[in-house]
């Protein structure tokens, strides 16, 4: 469904991804683990267009979204959950909702009822400014702004970061929930044991480039990553 | 009570102190002395103040909230400020009036900057330019070209919502402090232009004889029905700004300002929509500089110079960013207060430091901003 081939990316003369080939399957959970500054963010940033890939191909079903730009992408059904949740803190709830419908893909109530469903914390303090939520609830509503967009695919960055164990669970939880209702994942996590439980398949990406992938099985037991990511 | 009084004391002191020694070398002790004894007072009504605000505001909010079936929706706050507004001619002499009208302009000036730093987090610091152009392109339209008021205004507006736009493509990839400098560049630009293109703008000399509006015919030289006139254009831009940052436009400018990554991953364009605020703001702007041109009938580059940019700076952080109430009343002091303070004309900028400093001790969001503003 979406494959990135050789993809470099960088912010100036630092080159943070150097060719890296990633691909994800229809319905999928993909993670994507590794140590600060491997690239992981970058990957994600590259893909919703906020930063532009400076070589290499990103085929979205048989077109290249690579150098569209984000608004673009995100009419295209990628939708971003960016690190450090970045949810806008002076707005509401709801009118946090409502900016992540704001290229207006699907129905507005519909989409906005799924995500009290799935958030009904979120539909109780609708009314509530962003910025008084407690770290939980503001990435409950950073997955449920990004999913007021109807993605097809869903880009998570680091959802347990800073997060209560018992909310971290939960949010792992509620990730499982989006993926059985049909939404493809990729999922960049620090967290590798619970993000490789979760995930069917996983990459290990290193200094920019892709050093191990597998199903998240294997990667899980494999020798190098317990060492490396699991604290083995 | 008291323990709150024996919290706040000690820097109420300070503070007092502090600005009294920076007073004793320009005017000796006794001068310091009752400046220390003075500041320490006012913080002392503050303090209290400010104790009892608390109480103040929430019967206020229940006298608003029952009062809200009475008149519908946003409209009811616009009465409250029009209807004395309407009623000022047949009550005070033109020295008033002409405070009022002046008061008016500036008030369009800093709903303008609001939109821009308040609304969509662009510092401008020069936005003095936008006035100037919309007040040139109007002076030389009507005479250059014998366009009246009705005809040159419109013109005179699109000439500075397209110069602004012009302006604004290059520098909005800038940000923060950046943009900032480059503004404030593009600011003096314009005043040297304006100063030195003597064949066409008559340099320092200025423009004179333009003429005042007319209405139908008849022409509104009187300062009553000028006053009217820019009355009406107060209540248009705060009625069209307010609708504005309630739509899609306005939202996607508060998010743009809270957040310009997150705001590119909800989709929204941020370049464009900066450009939306910028030739937005540059559009009253414009629309001030008429009025001013048409009011004065007279105008030199010495109107448009660097301070005059502070100082609608100043009326929106003191109303508070992003509040139009609050824009409103903190152009109104800015405009009157060194009127009132005429008398005492050797330390009037002194009280105005004085001012603004206490201002950012105890409201750093400005008088009306959500107590949220200055956090974050």
């Amino acid at each position: 469904m979406l494959r990135l081939a050789n993809i470099h990316a960088g912010y100036g003369p630092i080159k943070a991804l150097k060719g890296i080939d990633i691909e994800i399957n229809r319905g999928e959970i993909v993670s994507l683990i590794g140590s600060n500054g491997a690239g992981k963010s970058t990957c994600l940033m590259t893909i919703s267009g906020i930063l532009k890939s400076v070589s290499g191909s990103i085929m979205l079903g048989d077109t290249d979204i690579a150098g569209l730009p984000p608004h673009r992408i995100v009419q295209r059904g990628i939708s971003q959950v960016p690190e450090g949740r970045r949810i806008f803190p002076k707005l509401t709830i709801l009118e946090n909702l409502q900016m992540g419908a704001f290229l207006g893909r699907g129905d507005f109530t519909t989409s906005l009822e799924r995500i009290y469903k799935l958030f009904p914390i979120l539909h109780e303090r609708k009314k509530q400014s962003g910025g008084t939520l407690s770290g939980g609830e503001q990435q409950m509503l950073a997955i449920g702004r990004a999913l007021m967009s109807n993605p097809d695919i869903l880009l998570l960055d680091e959802p347990s970061l800073g997060l209560a164990p018992i909310m971290v669970s939960k949010i792992f939880k509620t990730i499982q929930e989006i993926s059985s209702e049909g939404i493809t994942i990729l999922l960049v996590e620090q967290n590798a044991r619970a993000a490789l439980k979760l995930s069917h398949r996983g990459y290990v990406l290193e200094n920019g480039c892709i050093t191990l992938s597998g199903s998240s099985s294997d990667l899980l037991d494999n020798k190098k990553v317990q060492q490396a990511y699991l604290g083995e | 009570m008291n323990g709150f009084f024996i919290k706040r004391m000690p820097k109420a002191v300070i503070i007092s102190l502090w600005s009294a020694l920076l007073f004793l070398p320009f005017k000796g002790l006794q001068a310091a002395g009752l400046l220390f004894l003075f500041l320490f007072l006012a913080l002392l009504v503050i303090t209290v103040a400010s104790r009892l605000s608390g109480p103040l505001f929430r019967t206020a909010e229940v006298i608003r909230k029952n009062a809200a079936g009475l008149i519908p929706g946003d409209s009811r706050y616009l009465l409250l400020l029009i209807l004395p507004a309407l009623t000022l001619p047949l009550f005070f002499r033109n020295y008033i009036l002409d405070v009022a009208v002046l008061a008016g302009i500036y008030i369009i000036l800093a709903l303008a900057l609001n939109v821009v730093v308040g609304f969509t987090g662009l510092l401008n610091l020069g936005f003095v330019a936008y006035y100037a152009i919309g007040a040139y392109s109007f002076a030389l339209l009507n005479t250059r070209l014998g366009l009246g008021f009705w005809s040159a205004l419109p013109l005179s507006v699109i000439i500075t919502t397209a110069a602004g736009l012009v302006f604004a493509a290059p520098a909005l990839r800038l940000k923060g402090d950046y943009l900032a400098l480059v503004t404030l560049g593009f600011g003096e630009i314009v005043r040297i232009t304006l100063n030195n293109w003597d064949s066409f703008t008559k340099g320092p000399n200025g423009i004179s004889g333009i003429d005042p509006p007319s209405f139908f015919g008849i022409t509104l030289a009187a300062l009553s029905s000028f006053y009217y006139l820019v009355l009406f254009f107060v209540v248009l831009a705060v009625i069209v700004i307010r609708r504005v940052h309630a739509s899609k436009i306005g939202r996607a400018w508060i998010a743009l300002r809270e957040d310009e990554i997150a705001a590119s991953a909800m989709g929204i364009r941020s370049i464009r929509y900066k450009l939306y605020a910028v030739s937005f703001g540059a559009f009253w702007a414009g629309l001030a500089g008429c009025l001013f041109a048409a009011k004065m009938r007279f105008i030199s580059p010495e109107s448009f110079t660097f301070m005059e940019s502070v100082l609608i700076l100043s009326m929106v952080i003191l109303g508070g960013l992003g509040s139009i109430a609050g824009v409103i009343i903190g152009a109104v002091i800015l405009v009157a207060l060194p009127e009132a303070l005429r008398d005492i004309q050797m330390y009037r900028m002194l009280a105005l430091g004085a001012g603004v400093v206490l201002l950012m001790i105890f409201r750093p969001q400005g008088l009306f901003g959500g107590s949220s503003a200055s956090r974050s």
